[in-house]
């Protein structure tokens, strides 16, 4: 009786080993799904929710959204955003503020997106450029708004693309 | 029998230089320089496959694991293992302080001697084999088990309870299996009436040892393959380097050259249990050939004989990686219940089984001469 357990014992551990080998057999053939980065480039899918680099969108005219409120800079948790504006006087003699320099700094951004939900503009999003490393700390001070811009009318802006595809990014 | 051409054969070559030393040199110097070529040659070709050993274990590892493996270095990562090997050479050998320092330094030259001198003596092709010793089984099996000489002393001068547990599990585990391979190339030399890998190789002509002797020899295969496995200490048989319990085994105090030493010789003893595997059950470096098909047979011999060494020996490797990446570690006390109460009885009775097989002309070149016989 022991002796057929015996023997018995190891035709079944025989199986069992060549059932493991099976598996991994297949799984050698298995297509692989690692990317290889720098040659996937061309080909390479970010998700549009992840959260790269924050950028204000400026139309064909250099003109962005932003009121020069300060609202973002208020929410941020880090302090990253630094908003500074002088004001300026309209034709109809009103007293107007306008932006200056919209400085974001990336180095110290928890990509919270907090600044991008809480701004009431839409003036700022989060685009997909995940390749922002740099040699020089320095350059992780991004200036957001381009040189010479200047605020959008806010008549001609329900028509104007970046939005619409601020709003998009906002759903999602 | 037939003569068939064999272009890609080195012989021709052999010959030419061995006739261009005669011609040139007092016979004393032509055996020193000889002597001095074949070592150069053994040595950079030990070099050369425990490399590409190195790199073809990571990326089949990889493919294993649902990886790529090395893709960086060259193409597809080739030359990986190149630059590890520069890596290794160039770094610090660490001075251990309380280390007993002669057994300590000398410890990996055991290891690498005695794997260098097993592989010396394997037969690579049609004449290239440095050494054809009439006992060249028993000179194989004698040498390789010289490297636990060297794996125990680098575990007991570490001064490392570690590498001191390493190496006491790697000392037991070896002996065990030492015994069980032992055996089962034993069953073979019964089968083919000889230590000789020449001849050993030469009785394989029309049917491989394993088919030969069917059932025992298969047995024998079989067991030859596991001890091979767990005597050169890779998995499920690697309890010796458990990273998990052991940090990493007999090895962990040593850095540099003389890890890389230890490297390597794991990766040789790897190709040398696929090589006399190769050698003793599937015919080595003969090529596959089928009695009176000579059509047949000179295509076969178009191949030369080292490829077909090589690949045979390759497609063991490439199943003892398979076996290495399927199973988990063996524990302890199941590894030497395996040995004990399962592979040594087995091998014992295979033995007796295959005598009786040979004696009373059950092998298969007994039984169909015409298809099989010399
Ligand atoms: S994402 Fe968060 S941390 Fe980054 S700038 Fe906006 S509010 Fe600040
Ligand atoms: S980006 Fe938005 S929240 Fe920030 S200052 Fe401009 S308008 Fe205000």
């Amino acid at each position: 009786m022991k002796f057929i357990q015996y023997i018995g014992g190891i035709f079944t551990a025989l199986r069992s080993l060549a059932g493991g080998m099976i598996v991994t057999w297949k799984e050698l053939l298995t297509p692989k799904v690692t990317m290889e980065y720098p040659e996937n480039r061309k080909t390479l899918v970010i998700s549009d929710r992840w959260r790269s680099e924050l950028i204000m969108p400026h139309d064909e005219n250099n003109e962005h959204a932003c009121t020069a409120c300060g609202i973002c800079m208020i929410n941020c948790p880090n302090g990253t955003i630094q908003v500074t504006s002088s004001s300026i006087d309209t034709e109809d003699g009103k007293k107007k503020k306008i932006l200056d320099k919209h400085l974001w700094d990336y180095g110290s951004c928890t990509f919270c997106n907090l600044c991008v939900i809480t701004c009431p503009s839409d003036a700022i999003i989060f685009n997909n450029d995940f390749e922002g490393a740099v040699f020089d700390k320095s350059k992780l001070l991004h200036r957001l708004n381009h040189e010479g811009s200047k605020l959008r009318d806010r008549k001609k802006e329900a028509s104007t693309l970046d939005t619409s595809a601020k709003k998009e990014n906002k759903e999602a | 029998m037939l003569i068939y051409s064999q272009p890609l054969e080195l012989t021709k070559l052999l010959a030419a230089i061995d006739n261009f030393l005669q011609g040139n040199l007092t016979p004393g110097w032509t055996v020193l320089v000889k002597g001095i070529l074949v070592g150069i040659l053994i040595l950079a070709a030990y070099t050369l496959i425990a490399l590409s050993l190195i790199y073809i274990e990571r990326k089949v590892a990889a493919f294993f694991q649902a990886r790529l493996g090395p893709n960086r270095l060259g193409k597809y990562g080739v030359i990986q293992s190149l630059a590890d090997m520069i890596k290794i050479l160039i770094k610090e050998v660490i001075q251990i302080n309380k280390a007993d320092k002669l057994l300590f330094y000398a410890a990996p030259f055991f290891v690498i001697v005695a794997s260098v001198l097993a592989f010396g003596a394997l037969p690579f092709g049609m004449n290239l084999h440095a050494l054809d010793f009439n006992i060249g089984v028993f000179y194989l099996l004698a040498v390789s088990s010289l490297g636990i000489i060297g794996i125990l002393l680098a575990g007991w001068s570490s001064n490392n309870k570690y590498s001191m547990i390493g190496a006491m599990r790697s000392g037991a585990q070896f002996i065990s299996y030492e015994l069980s391979a032992g055996f089962s190339l034993m069953t073979i030399v019964v089968l083919s009436g000889s230590m000789q890998f020449s001849e050993i190789i030469e009785g394989q002509r029309y049917c491989w040892n394993l088919f030969n002797g069917h059932l025992p020899a298969m047995i024998a295969f079989l067991i030859y393959l596991i001890s091979g496995h767990a005597e050169t200490n890779r998995g499920p048989f690697d309890l010796p380097e458990a990273e998990s319990e052991l940090t990493a085994g007999y090895h962990t105090e040593y850095s540099g050259l003389q890890f890389g030493f230890f490297y390597l010789s794991e990766y040789l003893n790897m190709f040398i249990v696929a090589a006399v595997a190769a050698t003793v059950f599937l015919g080595g470096w003969m090529p596959v050939q089928i009695k009176g098909w000579e059509a047949f047979n000179q295509v076969m011999w178009y191949i030369p004989s080292w490829a077909w060494f090589f690949g045979k020996a390759g497609l063991l490797m490439f199943f003892s990686l398979w076996v290495r990446w399927s199973f988990p570690r063996l524990r302890i006390d199941l590894l030497l219940n395996l040995e004990w109460k399962y592979l040594l009885p087995i091998n014992l009775a295979n033995l007796l089984v295959m005598v009786v097989i040979v004696l009373s002309g059950f092998t298969l070149t007994d039984l169909f001469p015409a298809l099989f016989g010399k």
